[in-house]
């Protein structure tokens, strides 16, 4: 099973990301499940999902303790979080940013998330989307199919610019 | 059709599939995703029921009495405090005979304000006589739902049906869901004794000591063929869907000699534990109770038993541990964990099962 | 005069108090009705005037309900009666106390959802169920189990909240002129959407007079102004004849307080203050009549 914690900041996107992911693994006939954890939150402010995927079904509710992946949409969560909190020995980080980041020797790779949706004018209500560029780069991670990427995207958007957005992190991607 | 859903939706969904004539629900956290999507339906012409806007809980299931009485199919959904609020018009609905759908989203009560899974909202209500169901996952929430319409108006049960899922833990986790076209397994609804102009009637007229006792027998009795009317209807359900339910999910409890009781998303998290338990040499077994009204069956003899309530019922105990204690001469171990919220891991229970002090009562996080 | 039809849908057999107004009115209404009607009743006098099971003395479909639900129950009978393509008439009857004070949250959504009933209050300005203990209808000076002095409060006053509410049809009425009751009722059935009519009912164990004097307390009411017969339809008010006349020259209201043994402490200021609200409120609905608010 990989567990994967998501740092995000409210309004980014990062809930339906969890929910894309999950739902690309089940395209490929994986069980999987999609979780944020909610308090008492508000747009802006600091937001964790999780995300399981396994070969059987999953019976866990509670939270990530010990994350394979750790993934950071917006680098100033850092500030104020520890990202890297329970995280494996060989866990990996991926980190929305143009430049490599050190995670305290953690595989990480970088991609520019912010840079990928400025570009393809992707913006909702000010905001730039990273979730839809994100899941190409966790196709390149190998976590899910590029296909079945896609095949997720497609399914919760209509516009087509968001398949370009994976298919550019896809590309990009740097560790 | 195989896709994903929170278990807010897989609710609204399942409703969607049976279509009631009327949807009355007031909003409230984390349950207010249900009557929304249900709206939405509404809205977009995907589901031909009435969407009506009350002003409050009470007048919800009010609304869903009135409805029902005409003999329509009625539903709404609600969470903790909504609940309680309710708590009158839940007696209402069963005196009446109304067999209403409700989901409750199991949630704390306050103070503090609490928004998280706890089941003290639901199991307060345990003595209305509405049946109660608790799930464990999307797909457990959407079958339960979808057969909670067949079992409510079965006319040997006549009684409303709550549907219970975790809070945030099961309400707003995203996991797989199989939709099903229920087809006829759904028979239109036949309330025997819907209003009728033509055959005027009194209902829930004044009731003498000398009758009302009567219709409290009625209630009961039906409550008891319930149990009969449940497992048909899930035999039926895995016939047709090849998804199979019991009153209870048991988990390697044939040769085990410690089972763990747990109502909801818990009692799927024991599983998990009862594997690292087995492998460690204790031959632990889990009993997730599905059904808690009607109380089932349960095959405990010769075990000990760790009940884990997410619930209390304060100057007495865990609700579910005394369920059963009260029912069975096992050794039971009361475990209370997982209130408001309280982060509960396998590693969690199984260390409950190793350090099990049967007799005992035990708060989890607190030294006493 | 109006063609009442002969049927009864109220036997003589009911639980009602000698001198009863409201089951009187409630035999006026369902004549208005006819057949084709449910009656929505929350815990009140008519709880228990319909008898005891087996039994009924009503033969109309009567749904009880709890105290607080009248009006959401009614909500839901009649969308799903309409959805059904039903025409059924939906009209709650409930008393003062389950309709101005525990009932007023169901019947301001059930108002505002345009939930299409008939929501009838009579008013006997008690919870008389109960024995009469004080409620939010209660008149300034009236005697009940809970204000044995006299009630320091004056009466809410229901049909401005309910107007605020901008009802398509809503009018006031009393059991002593029962035809007037019965054209409203008529009327309010005929439009669709929400309609209201608030009865004045005099209750003889409650505001303590002998059973007989249930139809002049009525008109009493009326002719001293306390009570004004109007109704207000599509936002254009008018006032029903009986009232017409005595607002020309209505009589001083202590002909109507001193027939009545709950008035019997009521001092002097409390009596002028009430005689004040009689003028105010016959001024504010004489210039509403007139176009002039």
């Amino acid at each position: 099973m990989y567990e994967i914690r998501l740092h995000s900041r409210g309004g980014q996107g990062g809930v339906t990301a969890a929910k894309m992911l999950a739902l690309a693994a089940i395209r490929e006939g994986k069980f999987a499940t999609a979780c944020p954890f909610y308090g008492a939150e508000r747009r802006g402010a600091p937001v964790v999902s999780y995300i399981r995927i396994d070969d059987a079904p999953i019976k866990v509710y509670s939270q990530i303790r010990q994350p394979d992946l750790v993934i950071v949409l917006d680098m100033s969560v850092m500030e104020t979080v520890d990202v890297l909190q329970g995280i494996r020995e060989d866990g990996r980080v991926l980190i929305n940013s143009p430049h490599p980041v050190d995670m305290q020797g953690h595989p990480t790779y970088h991609v520019d998330l912010t840079g990928i949706a400025l570009s393809l004018n992707l913006v909702i209500a000010g905001s730039p989307i990273l979730n839809t560029p994100l899941m190409g780069a966790l196709a390149k991670m190998g976590y899910v199919t590029f296909d079945s990427v896609k095949g997720a995207i497609e399914e919760t958007f209509s516009d087509d610019r968001n398949v370009e957005a994976a298919q550019l992190a896809y590309e990009e991607l740097e560790r | 059709m195989l896709t994903i859903a929170t278990g807010n939706k897989a609710v609204a969904d399942a409703v969607k599939d049976a279509v009631p004539a009327i949807v009355a629900a007031y909003p409230i956290t984390p349950q207010t995703e249900i009557v929304e999507q249900i709206a939405n339906y509404v809205a977009s012409g995907q589901l031909a029921s009435k969407y009506i806007p009350v002003e409050s809980e009470h007048s919800a299931m009010a609304a869903c009495i009135g409805a029902s009485a005409t003999g329509a199919r009625a539903f709404t959904a609600t969470s903790s405090h909504g609940l309680v609020y309710m708590c009158e018009m839940l007696h209402w609905a069963v005196g009446a005979r109304l067999p209403i759908v409700m989901a409750n989203a199991n949630r704390a009560l306050g103070p503090g304000w609490n928004i998280w899974a706890e089941h003290t909202d639901s199991l307060s209500m345990r003595d209305t006589g509405w049946l109660q169901v608790y799930v464990g996952s999307v797909q457990e929430a959407y079958d339960a739902t979808l057969m909670a319409f067949r079992i409510a108006e079965h006319n040997d049960v006549l009684l409303p049906v709550m549907v219970n899922l975790d809070g945030f833990a099961l309400t707003h986790i995203t996991q797989s869901l199989e939709t099903v076209d229920p087809g006829d397994f759904i028979p239109p609804m036949h309330l025997p004794h819907a209003i009728d102009t033509g055959r005027p009637a009194g209902y829930g007229t004044l009731t003498a000591p000398g009758d009302y006792y009567r219709f409290r027998w009625d209630i009961e009795r039906s409550m008891r063929n319930a149990v009969s009317v449940i497992e048909e209807t899930q035999d039926e359900f895995g016939k047709r869907f090849g998804r199979t339910y019991g009153m209870t999910e048991e988990y390697r409890c044939a040769d085990a000699e410690v089972v763990v009781v747990a109502m909801g998303t818990l009692g799927k998290e024991v599983e998990i534990a009862v594997d690292i338990l087995r492998g460690q040499g204790v031959k632990a077994g889990s009993m997730r109770l599905r059904w808690f009204r009607p109380f089932p069956d349960l095959d405990l003899a010769g075990k000990e038993v760790v009940v884990i309530d997410r619930d209390y019922s304060f100057g007495f105990g865990g609700i579910v541990a005394h369920a059963i204690a009260s029912k069975y001469d096992v050794p039971i171990f009361s475990v209370i964990a997982g209130l408001g919220g309280q982060e509960v891991t396998y590693d969690d229970i199984a260390g409950f099962v190793r350090d099990r002090r049967p007799g005992d009562e035990y708060w989890f996080g607190v030294d006493a | 005069m109006a063609n009442i039809p002969q049927e009864e849908y109220i036997f003589k057999t009911t639980s009602a108090c000698a001198g009863c107004s409201s089951s009187l009115c409630l035999r006026h209404i369902l004549k208005a009705a006819g057949p084709d009607s449910v009656l929505v009743v929350p815990a009140c006098c008519t709880s228990v005037i319909q008898g005891i099971y087996p039994n009924t003395a009503f033969n109309i479909p009567v749904y009880n309900v709890a105290f607080a639900a009248a009006a959401a129950v009614a909500s839901g009978m009649s969308t799903a009666l309409r959805a059904a393509g039903r025409k059924t008439n939906v009209i709650c009857y409930a008393g003062d106390g389950g309709t101005v004070d525990i009932g007023i949250q169901a019947l301001s959504g059930a108002l505002e959802r345009g939930t299409d009933f008939l929501y009838i209050c009579y008013d006997n300005e008690a919870y008389s169920n109960t024995g009469m203990q004080r409620s939010g209808g209660t008149p300034l000076g009236a005697a009940t189990t809970t204000t044995p002095g006299g009630k320091t409060e004056g009466k809410k006053d229901l049909d401005l909240i309910v107007e605020a509410h901008d009802p398509p049809y809503m009018a006031t009425a009393c059991s002593a002129y029962p035809i007037d009751l019965y054209k409203k009722v008529e009327k309010a059935l005929s439009i669709e959407g929400p309609t209201f009519i608030h009865i004045l009912a005099p209750c003889p164990p409650g505001w303590r007079y002998p059973a007989d004097k249930t139809v002049e307390m009525g008109k009493l009411a009326v002719r001293t102004g306390m009570w004004i017969l109007y109704e207000r339809e599509h936002g254009q008010l008018s006032i029903s004849g009986p009232s017409k006349n005595a607002m020309r020259k209505p009589l001083p209201i202590e002909e109507y307080l001193e027939k009545q043994g709950r008035f019997k402490n009521i001092d002097q200021r409390s009596i002028t203050v009430l005689q004040q609200q009689v003028e105010r409120h016959m001024a504010r609905i004489a210039r509403e009549a007139e176009g002039i608010c």
